[in-house]
């Protein structure tokens, strides 16, 4: 699954990504500066606490933000084409069939007054000039594979006759019957059953292997980033602080904030003592410190941490926002 | 859900409409003993002996503790007799086919009134919500939810009939005569009625719309390519239907119950002014078999528009 980072064009790659929210008072900046790439068919994982900015950077990607209110600034290069300037029909064109989006809540993504055979197809349609009859059959092969019984049967069916497991792998079935090159699943399990979880992630991954779609996985599970992907992002209060193979990361982290999320993790961590946490809050989007944003909570602030830090090249793949990560060796989820 | 399910749901909301059927007339029975002057004194004319008010009180039974009245009443009513006016002797049935379409005619014409220019208004309005026209739309709306139907029937008599002479100002012509006719001499009627209703709709279609734009289904919609007009008219007209006809309903009800004012301003002889004369009178048997049309009339409306709703919404259940 390792994939050549340094492929001339890779097939998603975002560049100082800055989107803020305007309001009466004036603007409020969630994310800084936010880069990365995604190569074909490849896996990356996007983790973070609840507010450092993951679900915002994953809803700009297919221009999903609200236009009165959400500022982007920056380069979202699909395929060598920026998404942020191009026309909103072009873009149109784009989402659902090269780029589509599985959401958290899959008992309030899909529309409940249409049947989930009605939603799959218009999807379709909205992309292929395929006859309704085609459509169909594609609906039940794209509800086949993602492992719902009796397809045909469960076609005509409304929403609400799905269970929360069932009604995402429709929208994974959604999400995957135009065969786009990248699905963004923004915290695709949290809303599910613990035992349903685990089948959903399996899922994904598998489809991603045989569809060679490539996966933007934003979650705060590490485990399941730990088991899906290849590379993973760590992102703290709107800025990438790490991007590192996961290989890499679970055995030594280079940021502190990445090590402290893997700390954390229960049964990654040394058995029987009591559970380390990252004490602290994050700060708020419009009250950061100047220089490193994660200071006020990290174990190895020195001076110098008051500098303002930049994503720094550790190895060809491997890039971390603190200037003490060369000396400090962290420790990860993994004892190597 | 299956025709069985649905005749089923029928028939639980007509007999449930049974105990609201007596309630209502009940009450209605109960506040005309609240009125002052006595029907008995008018039907014997001035300066009558009290001997013949007495006979008369005999002869209509209306000596008798009233829950005896009510009660007899009811026993006709129950077997189609709804019985005679006191005073002009017509039979109340034949009062109610002589007035209720006239009334009916003026109500159906405001809701279809209200419907035609407050759905576009209100679609308009979100689509463009924040946008100065919006503003303009519910700010308008707003102040045709406060005007006084009756007091814009007068300012349009003012104008549109006595100033332009475009419609006639008062009057009426009966539907079952000359439909066209009738149409004409409804115009300003239904205009008057009408205002609150556009007014409402509009409001109401331009808020749900809103609320559903922002949700996280449509959200989905937008991520899967749709275009924004397919999602406006498709998913987002289907997910408010139930609202809208929730409101349509009531709206007609609110209407029909106008239409007692609004036909004393224009002078039609409608339901609504039958009622307004024979509680003036005292004629108790006109008010109980009118109060009885109008009751069913939005019990019936009522099931209509539920019966719909589980048509639109398959998650609604009887």
């Amino acid at each position: 699954m390792a994939h050549d980072e340094q492929s001339p064009q890779p097939l998603l790659a975002v560049r100082d990504l800055n989107i803020a929210f305007v309001h009466p008072g004036g603007e409020t900046a969630i994310t800084r500066d936010v880069s990365f790439t995604v190569g074909a068919g490849e896996r990356v994982g996007v983790v973070g606490e609840s507010g450092c900015g993951k679900t915002v950077t994953g809803l700009s990607l297919l221009g999903l933000l609200p236009k009165r209110t959400a500022r982007v600034r920056g380069e979202i290069l699909f395929q060598g084409r920026d998404l942020l300037k191009m026309p909103a029909r072009e873009l149109r064109r784009l989402r659902g069939r090269e780029i589509s989006m599985i959401f958290q809540e899959p008992m309030s993504a899909l529309d409940p007054v249409f049947t989930i055979g009605e939603q799959l197809c218009e999807t379709l349609r909205a992309h292929y000039p395929v006859s309704r009859k085609e459509a169909r059959e594609r609906a039940i092969a794209a509800l086949e594979e993602v492992g719902i019984p009796s397809p045909h049967l469960r076609l005509d069916d409304y929403p609400y006759q799905f269970s929360g497991g069932m009604r995402q792998r429709v929208m994974i079935a959604m999400a995957l019957i135009c065969r786009p090159k990248l699905v963004i699943a923004d915290e695709p399990t949290t809303a599910l059953d613990v035992t349903v979880q685990a089948q959903i992630i399996d899922l994904l991954r598998e489809l991603s292997d045989t569809t060679g779609t490539a996966l933007l996985f934003i979650t705060h599970d590490l485990g399941v980033v730990a088991e899906t992907c290849s590379r993973l992002l760590t992102m703290y209060a709107g800025e990438v602080v790490e991007s590192a193979p996961v290989d890499t990361v679970l055995r030594r982290p280079a940021h502190p904030y990445s090590s402290g999320l893997l700390r954390s993790l229960p049964g990654l961590s040394e058995r029987g003592g009591r559970l380390p946490s990252i004490p602290g809050r994050v700060p708020a989007p419009d009250n950061m410190p100047a220089g490193c944003r994660f200071q006020a909570r990290c174990p190895h602030a020195a001076d110098g941490c008051e500098q303002g830090q930049s994503l720094r090249t550790l190895e060809a793949d491997r890039l971390a926002r603190c200037w003490r990560s060369a000396e400090l060796t962290l420790p990860g989820a993994v004892t190597p | 859900m299956s025709n069985r399910v649905k005749q089923r749901m029928v028939a639980a909301r007509l007999l449930q409409a049974l105990p609201i059927l007596v309630l209502a007339t009940f009450i209605v029975f109960c506040l005309m003993q609240l009125i002052p002057g006595d029907v008995a004194v008018t039907l014997a004319g001035e300066n009558a002996s009290m001997e013949r008010i007495e006979q008369i009180r005999e002869a209509y039974g209306l000596n008798q503790p009233f829950l005896v009245q009510y009660g007899q009443w009811l026993g006709h009513a129950v077997r189609g007799e709804l019985g005679a006016s006191l005073l002009s002797g017509e039979p109340v049935a034949q009062t109610i086919a002589r007035t209720f379409p006239n009334t009916l005619l003026i109500a159906v014409y405001a809701v279809l009134l209200s419907v035609l220019v407050g759905v576009p208004l209100g679609i308009l309005a979100a689509t463009r919500s924040g946008s100065p026209l919006d503003s303009t739309i519910m700010g308008a709306a707003s102040l045709g939810v406060a005007v006084p139907n009756f007091w814009f029937g007068m300012i349009l008599v003012l104008f549109l009939a006595l100033g332009l002479q475009w419609f006639p100002a008062t009057g009426f012509v009966s539907p079952t005569e000359d439909f066209s006719g009738a149409l004409w001499y409804a115009t300003l009627p239904a205009l008057a009625l009408c205002t609150n209703g556009i007014a409402e709709v509009a409001r109401q279609l331009r808020g749900s719309l809103v609320e559903i734009q922002s949700s996280q289904h449509v959200r989905t919609l937008h991520a899967k390519g749709l275009s924004p007009a397919r999602i406006l008219w498709k998913h987002g007209l289907k997910n408010v239907s139930v609202n809208l006809l929730t409101v349509i309903g009531l709206l007609f009800n609110k209407i029909l119950a106008a239409t007692v004012v609004v036909e004393a301003v224009f002078a039609i002889p409608g339901i609504g002014s039958s009622i307004v004369n024979a509680v003036l009178q005292g004629d108790f048997p006109v008010v109980q078999g009118a109060v009885l049309a109008m009751v069913v009339t939005v019990i019936l409306v009522n099931l209509c528009t539920d019966l719909a709703c589980t048509v639109l919404d398959p998650r609604i259940h009887a």
